[in-house]
């Protein structure tokens, strides 16, 4: 029986030639990482522990971002306690504001993560890195206090659905309706505990960022992992960011997966999620026309360059709705840059839309854009539990940086195609 | 290892958003946490908790952010056990590694229902329901879980020396 993608990796960095699907391994880890809300417990835990030193200073990423830059005393606290121990610890990778951006936007920005990677992380996007060929997955801040201290993780090896990616996505299909696609085909636990391994001919016309969005809501079908083969693009992306060394993991031939899926990318349609699951999929030609106060284009998710080029593309000599409140946020000082380089930043600014500097603020309700009682939002963020953005009454439609812009501009829930795009 | 109390029952897929919304984040305290327990789902549930009670609830619980938070604020407010049809995948490893009980019992999570009063054996995985009088079947704990969650969590089964973080 042979081994996927995921389970060549967790076996490569056990020692193992063999692993099978539900046995138990103790893996050693490539980076471990944590942001201001989940570091904090995990550096308690980490000294609770009898730990004095992390396994490896070089090897631990601490990112504030949830609510930095600062938003009150409490967070401005949580920011103090990463920073101490970063610097006590000799942390390389802590980015501190000016530096630093949304985790997932710069950990594979700044060539911390490459093909064949085993990472952990405290936030359950973590994911995201598996676009790049890696292993990476979210966990709670005592299993990353345990793998600072000891450089290992235990896990159980997990089975895999194999998406086969077939096709070419029309003009305003993106990762983000690909996978909004997929998460409402097989549920908000159509994945639990699995890989999701992408497959097919379609890999190749999607983008980096496509793919790190596809990777970033596997989370979200409650999968451990999403991943993709290494390619000519997943190379160019590495070769570009990093100086590491890479190693890239096929699946045997006869690998097993439980279940087979194949998405037609050219019948793919521009897709939203409704409140209050990401499963709760319309395509934008059968969704309500809902009415919306605030559009937010950024986060993990789509907060990277060609996120803000959509949206710039749409946007461009054109006004936002009067009275629908647009953010957008670059997801790192890198993107921002380009962002500016680029002319795109002015656009944002004469379309009558603000532009904030990385955080993921909005995304889980912390601050940057909190929507009031009934307030409706079109995001390209990952969640829209109740009260992910704010109040309990308000709801949040998932969509791409495309569906996004274009609401923002008709002041309701809207295609691109609606718009004559130049 | 056992736990008895009154049941509060929840629905499918209850995500860590509304077990702590991230706006109550920027503390961990057991007990400031557990004052914002399923705020936005039902506020009247904090103080009708009585220490001891039992959640039940159905598929995917605990699905979302990788919070430890959400874990610590249910322990914090006084429940002893979680009994859930299935679990999303961090938060069943949160949970062992902050030491509050939880276990898979799809038969269980059907039965039972608001109110009933029931009774856990974690050794042997039996579920008893005082005011229905049956009995479901859940998974049993291994030693060293059943360690884990006496000790308190990861941490304090590490300090406790008795196994290697490894082992777990």
């Amino acid at each position: 029986m042979g081994m996927t993608m995921t389970q060549k990796i967790l076996a490569a960095h056990t020692g193992k030639t063999k692993v099978e699907a539900g046995e138990f391994i103790e893996a050693n880890l490539d980076m471990v990482l944590a942001n201001d809300i989940t570091a904090p417990p995990g550096i308690d835990e980490f000294y609770n522990m009898g730990a004095s030193n992390v396994f490896d200073k070089e090897k631990i990423a601490l990112v504030p971002d949830h609510f930095a830059p600062n938003k009150d005393i409490q967070s401005a606290q949580q920011c103090k306690i990463l920073r101490e121990f970063a610097i006590n610890q000799e942390i390389t990778n802590y980015f501190e504001i000016g530096e630093m951006g949304i985790e997932h936007v710069i950990l594979p920005e700044k060539g911390m993560v490459v093909a064949g990677d085993l990472v952990i992380g405290a936030d359950s996007h973590t994911c995201t890195y598996g676009a790049l060929g890696a292993f990476s997955t979210g966990v709670g801040s005592t299993d990353m206090a345990a793998g600072m201290a000891t450089g290992q993780a235990w896990f159980k090896i997990p089975s895999a659905i194999k998406i086969i990616l077939e096709g070419s996505p029309g003009k305003w299909v993106s990762g983000k309706d690909i996978i909004l696609h997929i998460i409402g085909l097989i549920g908000v636990d159509g994945a639990r505990y699995m890989s999701m391994e992408f497959f097919g001919d379609g890999i190749s016309n999607l983008s980096m960022d496509d793919r790190f969005t596809i990777c970033n809501m596997a989370i979200e079908a409650g999968a451990k992992n999403g991943i993709f083969p290494v390619d000519d693009k997943t190379v160019e992306y590495m070769s570009e960011h990093s100086i590491r060394k890479w190693k890239e993991y096929r699946p045997d031939e006869d690998a097993v997966y439980d279940r087979e899926i194949h998405i037609d990318l050219n019948s793919l349609k521009p897709t939203v999620s409704f409140p209050h699951s990401p499963d709760n999929t319309y395509t934008i030609d059968k969704a309500e026309k809902v009415k919306i106060d605030q559009v937010v284009i950024g986060s993990c998710t789509n907060g990277r360059i060609n996120d803000m080029r959509i949206a710039a593309n749409i946007l461009a000599n054109r006004k936002v709705s009067k009275g629908v409140r647009t953010i957008i946020i670059p997801g790192s000082q890198k993107v921002y840059l380009q962002s500016l380089e680029e002319g795109l930043i002015k656009i944002f600014i004469e379309a009558g839309a603000i532009v904030s500097t990385p955080t993921c603020g909005p995304c889980l309700g912390g601050y940057m854009g909190i929507l009031a009682e009934g307030e409706k939002a079109v995001s390209t963020t990952n969640r829209n539990f109740i009260g992910r953005m704010g109040h309990k009454t308000s709801e949040v439609y998932l969509a791409s940086p495309a569906v996004a812009a274009a609401s923002a501009v008709k002041g309701e829930l809207a295609s691109p195609e609606e718009l004559e795009v130049k | 290892m056992k736990a008895q109390g009154k049941v509060i029952k929840l629905g499918d897929n209850i995500d860590t958003d509304l077990i702590i919304a991230a706006r109550y984040l920027s503390t961990s305290d057991p007990y400031e946490l557990a004052k914002h327990f399923m705020e936005d789902y039902d506020d009247t549930i904090v103080s009708r908790i009585s220490q001891g009670d039992i959640i039940v609830a159905g598929k995917n619980f605990g699905c979302g952010s990788s919070r430890e938070h959400a874990p610590i604020a249910i322990k914090g407010s006084g429940i002893s056990c979680v009994i859930a049809e299935n679990y999303a995948r961090i938060f069943y490893r949160n949970s062992f590694n902050i030491g509050l009980p939880i276990i898979e019992s799809k038969e269980a999570s059907e039965r039972i229902e608001n109110g009933d009063e029931i009774k856990v054996n974690f050794s042997s995985g039996e579920i008893e329901n005082i005011s229905k009088k049956e009995v479901y079947k859940g998974q049993a704990y291994p030693e060293f879980i059943q360690n884990i969650i006496k000790d308190g969590g990861l941490v304090g089964y590490v300090k406790e020396g008795g196994k290697k973080v490894d082992e777990v």
